[in-house]
C-alpha cells in the first residue's frame, strides 16, 4: 500500500532515503520473530517525519535501520543514493559519523564530560584542529540556547538542558540526517516543547531531514508528516498542514 | 589530551573507591616486584663493587671462594714476583697476600650467632684497594693483635666497636679503627695483619693473593703464564668477576623466589582489574552504544577501555614504586651462601628497575582490561543503547 503513495508524493531527485523491501526479525528461543515485513517508502530531503505506532510495532527498529545502527535481513536502504546495507561495519561507522546525528530518549551524554566536550566528541572523528572543534561546539551550544552552560557536566543540567546538549551534539557535524528516538519521552511538557521547537527550526531553517520516533501525538504534530507502523507494516502516512 | 582518553581517565576518577582498591592491589604487587629486583640489584652492586678492575685475585684452582683456597708461601712469592704486578713508590710490589677465615660472634640484642669474615691482609692492602679508607681510629700495626672493622659491622655484633676488643683464635684483638669500603662487601669484614692471624689460627698458607696490575691489558699474559706453570695450581680472575660470581647463587635464589611470588600476586591483581573493568563495561553500556552510534569504531572502544585498564596499571605502578623507593633507606644483612659470611647491603633502585616495573604494571593492566575491553567493543549498538 505504501509504494504507490511514495511515488505520488516524492519526486526522485527529492528523495533522501529510499527503503525497498526491507524486512527484519529477531531470533528468540530458536524462532525468528518478524519485526518489519517488506517495508518500502521514501523520505524526502528536508522532511520532518514522525514515525508512530504502538509498542513493539517496529518503529525503533526501522529508525535503527535508517540510521545504520542495525542491519536489515532483506531489502535495501539507500541514503542519498548509497545503499548502506552493503557497507561493512567500519564503513558504516564512518558513514554515521559523517551523515547522521542522533537524539536519544535518555540523551546518552557522557557523564564525565562537560557539555562542550560532549558536543565536541563527534568532531574528534573529523580532521579538525582543537580550536576549530571548540568553536563549532560553542556555536552548536549557542544554537540550542546553552552558550552559558558549556562547562557544566550533564548531572549539573536539567533534563531539558541535557536533551538540548544532545541536539547540539547531533548537529555539530552538520549531518544530512537527524534521527530522534522518543526525544521527548523523558522530558516535562515545557522542555519537550523547547526541544521540539529546536528540531522544527533545524528542519525549517537549516533544511535538516529529521526522522523521529514517538509515542506522543503532540510531539508528532511538530513534524511535517506522520507515518504509522503496526505489526511491522506501514499502515498510513499523514501529511500535516504546517509541514 | 584526546577526548576519548580524557573520558577514560575521568571515569577512573569518578569511580574513586574501586579505582583505589584495584590500583592499590596492583601497587602492592609492583612493590613486591620492584623490591625483589632492588634487593637483587643491591646484592650485586655490593659484591661487584667489592672487586676492582685493576686487581687480579689468585686462588687455588677450582676453589670458588677464598675460604676453600690454599696458596702456600712459595706460590705467593712466585705470584708477587711477576713483571705485570705494579710496583709501589716504596719499590715493593702492590700485592696483598690474604688469609680468609670465618668466626662466629653473637649478634647484638640477640642470642643468635652469625658468621663474620676475618681477612688477614698484607702491608699493601690499602694500596691494592684504594677505595678502602680508614674513617675512624687508625690502621692496625703489623705484628700486633690489632684489627680494623668494616663500616657495616658497627652496631651489628656484640662488642664489635672501636676501642673494644673481641676474643677469637685464643687471643684478644683490639679494635683500633673503622674503615669505609664504599658500600662494598669489605664493609662487612674484619681486617687484621695476615701474619698475626695465620699464627693465631695455626695456618701456614694463604687463602688468596691479590695483585694490582701495572697495566690492565696484561691480565691475559699473566693468567696464561701462571696457570700453565707446573709449580702452581692456581686460577687467576679479575677481582670484579670473582666477586660477581659470588653473587650468583644468592642472587639467583632471590630472583626466582621473588619473581615467582610477584607472578602469583599479580594473578590476583589481574583478576581484580578484570572484575573492575567488567563492572565498568556493564555500567556504561548505554555510553558505549552512544559512542558507537556517533561513529566511533569498535577499535576505538577497545582502546578506550584498554587505556582505562592501562591507567589503572600506571597508577598502581606509581604508588608501588614510590613505596618501593623508600626501601632504599633500608639496609639488610643476610648470609652470603657462597662465602658463608654475613653480608650487609642496601636496596638499590636503578633505571632498569623503574622501566621493568612499569612494563610489569602495564602488563597487569593490559591483561586485566583486555577481555572486558573486547566485550565492550563487541557489544551490538542497539543492545547497548537499550541497556538499563
Amino acid at each position: 500500500m505504501t509504494t504507490p503513495r511514495v511515488a505520488a508524493h516524492a519526486a526522485r531527485d527529492d528523495v533522501l532515503i529510499a527503503l525497498r523491501g526491507v524486512s527484519k526479525g529477531y531470533r528468540r528461543g530458536g524462532q525468528t520473530i518478524p519485526v518489519l515485513t517488506d517495508i518500502s517508502f521514501d523520505i524526502r530531503r528536508a522532511e520532518f517525519l514522525a514515525l508512530m505506532g504502538p509498542s513493539g510495532s517496529g518503529k525503533s527498529t526501522l529508525l535503527n535501520l535508517i540510521a545504520g545502527l542495525d542491519s536489515a535481513d532483506r531489502g535495501s536502504i539507500k541514503v542519498s543514493g548509497e545503499d548502506i546495507t552493503r557497507l561493512s561495519e567500519s564503513d558504516l561507522a564512518d558513514w554515521r559519523a559523517a551523515n547522521v546525528g542522533f537524539i536519544f530518549q535518555f540523551y546518552n551524554l557522557m557523564p564525565v564530560l562537560t557539555a562542550l566536550e560532549n558536543v565536541e566528541l563527534p568532531l574528534t572523528l573529523k580532521h579538525l584542529g582543537r580550536r576549530d572543534r571548540r568553536d563549532r561546539a560553542h556555536l552548536a551550544l549557542e544554537l540550542v540556547g546553552l552558550g552559558d552552560r558549556v562547562r557544566h557536566l550533564p548531572s549539573e543540567l536539567s533534563g531539558g538542558q541535557q536533551q538540548r546538549v544532545a541536539i547540539a551534539r547531533a548537529i555539530v557535524t552538520d549531518p544530512m540526517l537527524l534521527v530522534a528516538d522518543e526525544p521527548t519521552g523523558d522530558l516535562d511538557r515545557q522542555s519537550a516543547e523547547d526541544a521540539l521547537a529546536i528540531m522544527q527550526r533545524l528542519n525549517r531553517e537549516m533544511g535538516k531531514t529529521i526522522v523521529m520516533v514517538t509515542h506522543d501525538r503532540r510531539a508528532a504534530e511538530h513534524a511535517g508528516a506522520i507515518m504509522h507502523l503496526e505489526k511491522g507494516e506501514l499502515s498510513q502516512r499523514v501529511e500535516l498542514a504546517h509541514g | 589530551m584526546p577526548l576519548l582518553l580524557a573520558y577514560s581517565l575521568r571515569n577512573l576518577r569518578v569511580r574513586k573507591l574501586t579505582t583505589l582498591l584495584t590500583a592499590g592491589g596492583m601497587a602492592l604487587v609492583v612493590f613486591v616486584f620492584a623490591a625483589v629486583l632492588m634487593l637483587d640489584s643491591g646484592l650485586k652492586q655490593t659484591l661487584v663493587a667489592t672487586g676492582d678492575d685493576t686487581n687480579v685475585i689468585f686462588v687455588r684452582r677450582s676453589a670458588e671462594v677464598e675460604i676453600q683456597s690454599i696458596l702456600d708461601r712459595a706460590q705467593a712469592r712466585i705470584i708477587e714476583s711477576q713483571p705485570e704486578v705494579m710496583i709501589g713508590n716504596d719499590g715493593a710490589p702492590v700485592v696483598s697476600k690474604e688469609l680468609v677465615v670465618l668466626i662466629a660472634l653473637p649478634k647484638r640484642g640477640s642470642t643468635q650467632v652469625s658468621n663474620l669474615l676475618v681477612r688477614g691482609v698484607g702491608r699493601e692492602a690499602l694500596a691494592v684497594r684504594p677505595r678502602v679508607r680508614i674513617v675512624e681510629g687508625r690502621m692496625f700495626r703489623p705484628g700486633a693483635s690489632e684489627i680494623v672493622i668494616g663500616g657495616a659491622l658497627a652496631g651489628r655484633f656484640e662488642g664489635v666497636a672501636l676501642g673494644s676488643s673481641i676474643h677469637f683464635a685464643q687471643r684478644d684483638w683490639q679494635i683500633v679503627g673503622r674503615f669505609d669500603a664504599g658500600g662494598s662487601g669489605f664493609d662487612s669484614e674484619i681486617w687484621g695483619d695476615s701474619e698475626q692471624l695465620m699464627q693465631a689460627f695455626r695456618r701456614d698458607a694463604f687463602s688468596s693473593v691479590v695483585v694490582r696490575l701495572a697495566d690492565r691489558a696484561r691480565f691475559d699474559a699473566l693468567k696464561t703464564r701462571l696457570e700453565a706453570d707446573p709449580r702452581m695450581t692456581v686460577e687467576a680472575k679479575p677481582e670484579r668477576i670473582f666477586y660477581e660470581e659470588q653473587s650468583r647463587l644468592l642472587s639467583g635464589f632471590i630472583r626466582i623466589i621473588g619473581l615467582a611470588l610477584s607472578l602469583m600476586f599479580s594473578l590476583g591483581a589481574v583478576f581484580g582489574a578484570t572484575i573492575t573493568m567488567y563492572a565498568a563495561v556493564a555500567s556504561r553500556q548505554r555510553e558505549i552504544g552512544a559512542l558507537r552510534a556517533l561513529g566511533f569504531r569498535r577499535a576505538s572502544i577497545l582502546w578506550a577501555f584498554l587505556a582505562e585498564a592501562l591507567l589503572l596499571g600506571f597508577t598502581g605502578w606509581a604508588v608501588g614504586l614510590s613505596l618501593a623507593s623508600l626501601m632504599t633507606l633500608v639496609r639488610v644483612t643476610t648470609l652470603n651462601w657462597t662465602s658463608l659470611s654475613e653480608l650487609a647491603f642496601s636496596f638499590v633502585l636503578t633505571p632498569a628497575i623503574v622501566l621493568q616495573s612499569l612494563l610489569f604494571a602495564l602488563a597487569m593492566g593490559f591483561l586485566g582490561g583486555f577481555l572486558p575491553a573486547v566485550r565492550a567493543a563487541r557489544l551490538k549498538i542497539v543492545d547497548a543503547l537499550r541497556a538499563a
